[in-house]
């Protein structure tokens, strides 16, 4: 087996009484695209902050690439990426010299190739000679990717990258996030988009209040907290006693009469459902499938936890 | 866009695990470099006319009033005095102005992301806090020089306390960046610290000229060892033997380095 990308053990972070994370342990292996997510003071830039150094956990120890964060931070350091929430800028420095002195940080020599080859691909090139504090949101956002890739790190962490982007360049780093990947980067995501997570991450974790609640394929998680929903609306006859079972409670649905929400786990059931509701004497005046998305689990779990 | 594979990662760090990251340690030294030079009308040019109106304004007054020494005039007296407040005050100014700079804009992250070391960053930051120092002090001293007949009894001497004293100062200034969390703060340890220290420190005139009580209360303030040691290279007097103020200022650096090294190690208020 390889070695994780990121081992993260027992993790306890507190500032002064408060505890930002609370014990959180998680592995993410080489390769993957990984969500973490979780509502504002959940924990995640806190943890994401002690994997890449820039916090000191209370207790508990984090390792990028095998390498401990602490103890042979020049390796993890080096193993890892970081853009950064925040959309900073050296504002003495233009796109161009920001790189690189960015890879003079990171001991590499002779980076001009790959710098170009950055550039291109995130439409930076006609930016390359201009000074920082010229360039729009969406561009110095595209500037902290550059940074973090810099180094050729096989584990890319992006916090929040999208918050406050345009849909175009949103769309466009996530064309280009996702040839990461599949050039063997492993990706670590922290969104408030979850149908961003939704679309992206093969696995993802969700925080509450500095604790993981769910860790789960994202595919397992979907199915797991209702998987796919039937929504009908009937006449004629009322939804039979045996299919109330299946109801799911939908508050949105409530005032429209003969709407009926049934949760089923797989496509088969559907032939069933529908015979039964024949039978009945029901008429089926619409149908509707309905997948259940992130954000319902991620609301379900964030109310069930709470 | 091929990641490099763990062992690629772990063999380069290997290299350099134990020992200085040369080239990281470089291009945080240039870079802070940069960060002055292309401000330099407000970072050199400045305070160097600054220097001068002091200068012309204390001379004009003073010169034909005051003698220093005995034989000194007042100007070639003051000169050596003001090259080295420059020194001083500019050195201290970069490190405290370029940390404080880094952490409220946020951009300090691109610093303490990489693998640097305390060390690296220790040695960084105070390098081109000298640079501009001196620097200052001899761009002081070139636009100053021709106002007064100064000698050269011993120039190393002089080399020596000004390069110690820009050290310390900017170990200072490193100093106060870390503690530092808004820019009020530093402007607070610039003016309440920095300031009184380095004028009470017999820039201006021989501690000598004091009252008994005062004279012991200069002798305590480390400013005055750099300034007087550094004027001993000049005239060849000194209020105090230059051996013994280079122990005191060699043993300043060595005490604000082992807490600048201390607090860069510790993460205090860096890594939080």
């Amino acid at each position: 087996m390889s070695t994780p990308a990121i081992d993260v053990r027992s993790v306890v972070k507190r500032y002064g009484t408060f505890e930002a994370l609370r014990g959180v342990s998680l592995t993410i292996e080489q390769g993957e695209f990984f969500g973490l997510l979780g509502p504002n003071g959940a924990g995640k830039t806190s943890l994401i902050s002690i994997v890449a150094g820039l916090s000191r956990a209370t207790s508990g120890t984090a390792e990028v690439m095998g390498h401990d964060v602490v103890a042979d931070f020049r390796a993890a350091r080096r193993a890892l990426g970081v853009v950064p929430q925040e959309l900073v800028f050296d504002p003495f420095f233009t796109v161009r010299e920001t790189l690189e002195i960015t890879s003079g940080y990171y001991g590499v020599r002779g980076n001009d190739a790959w710098i170009d080859e950055i550039l291109e691909n995130l439409d930076l090139h006609s930016k390359a000679d201009e000074n920082m504090r010229a360039l729009s949101g969406g561009m110095k956002r595209r500037v902290l990717v550059a940074q973090a890739l810099v180094h050729r790190p096989p584990v890319i962490v992006l916090d929040e990258p999208t918050a406050g982007v345009d849909v175009e360049l949103r769309q466009a780093l996530w064309t280009f996030v996702r040839r990461l990947n599949r050039d063997g980067h492993t990706i670590v995501l922290t969104t408030h988009y979850l149908e961003e997570a939704e679309e992206l991450c093969t696995r993802v974790a969700m925080l509450k209040q500095g604790a993981i609640v769910a860790l789960d394929r994202t595919e397992s998680l979907l199915r797991r907290f209702s998987g796919t929903r039937l929504q009908l609306r009937l006449s004629g006859a009322p939804l039979p006693a045996e299919l109330a079972a299946l109801r799911v409670a939908d508050p949105s649905r409530a005032e429209r009469a003969g709407v009926e929400t049934l949760r089923i786990d797989r496509y088969a059931d559907i032939e069933g459902i529908l015979a039964r509701l024949r039978e009945a004497g029901c008429t089926i005046d619409e149908m509707e499938l309905q997948r259940t998305d992130l954000e319902e689990v991620f609301v379900q779990l964030m109310k069930e936890t709470r | 866009m091929e990641p490099e594979s763990a062992d690629e990662v772990a063999g380069v760090a290997r290299r350099s695990a134990s020992g200085f990251a040369w080239r990281g340690f470089f291009t945080l030294f240039r870079k802070e470099l940069l960060r002055f030079y292309k401000v330099g009308f407000q970072t050199i040019a400045a305070p160097i006319l600054t220097s001068l109106l002091y200068l012309l304004i204390f001379s004009h007054v003073l010169e034909e009033r005051v003698a220093v020494y005995g034989t000194v005039p007042y100007t070639a007296f003051l000169l050596p005095g003001l090259v080295m407040m420059s020194v001083l005050q500019n050195s201290f100014a970069n490190s405290s102005s370029s940390l404080i700079q880094s952490k409220v804009t946020g951009n300090i992250v691109f610093v303490l992301l990489p693998p640097l070391s305390h060390r690296e960053m220790y040695a960084a930051y105070v390098l081109a806090a000298m640079v501009r120092g001196l620097v200052v002090g001899a761009g002081v001293f070139l636009v100053t020089a021709w106002l007064a007949r100064l000698s050269f009894h011993s120039p190393l001497w002089i080399v020596a306390f000004a390069i110690l004293g820009s050290a310390i100062l900017g170990t200072m200034g490193l100093v106060a960046g870390i503690w530092a969390e808004k820019f009020d703060q530093i402007a607070a340890f610039q003016n309440f610290i920095v300031m009184p220290a380095t004028f009470l420190s017999g820039v201006f005139y021989s501690v000598k000229s004091l009252p008994p009580f005062w004279q012991t209360l200069s002798h305590l303030n480390p400013f005055f060892y750099m300034v007087d040691g550094f004027r001993y290279g000049f005239f060849g007097v000194s209020d105090i033997e230059p051996a013994v103020s280079l122990v005191v200022v060699a043993s300043t650096l060595a005490f604000t380095s082992a807490l600048a090294l201390r607090l860069l190690a510790s993460g205090y208020r860096l890594r939080l």
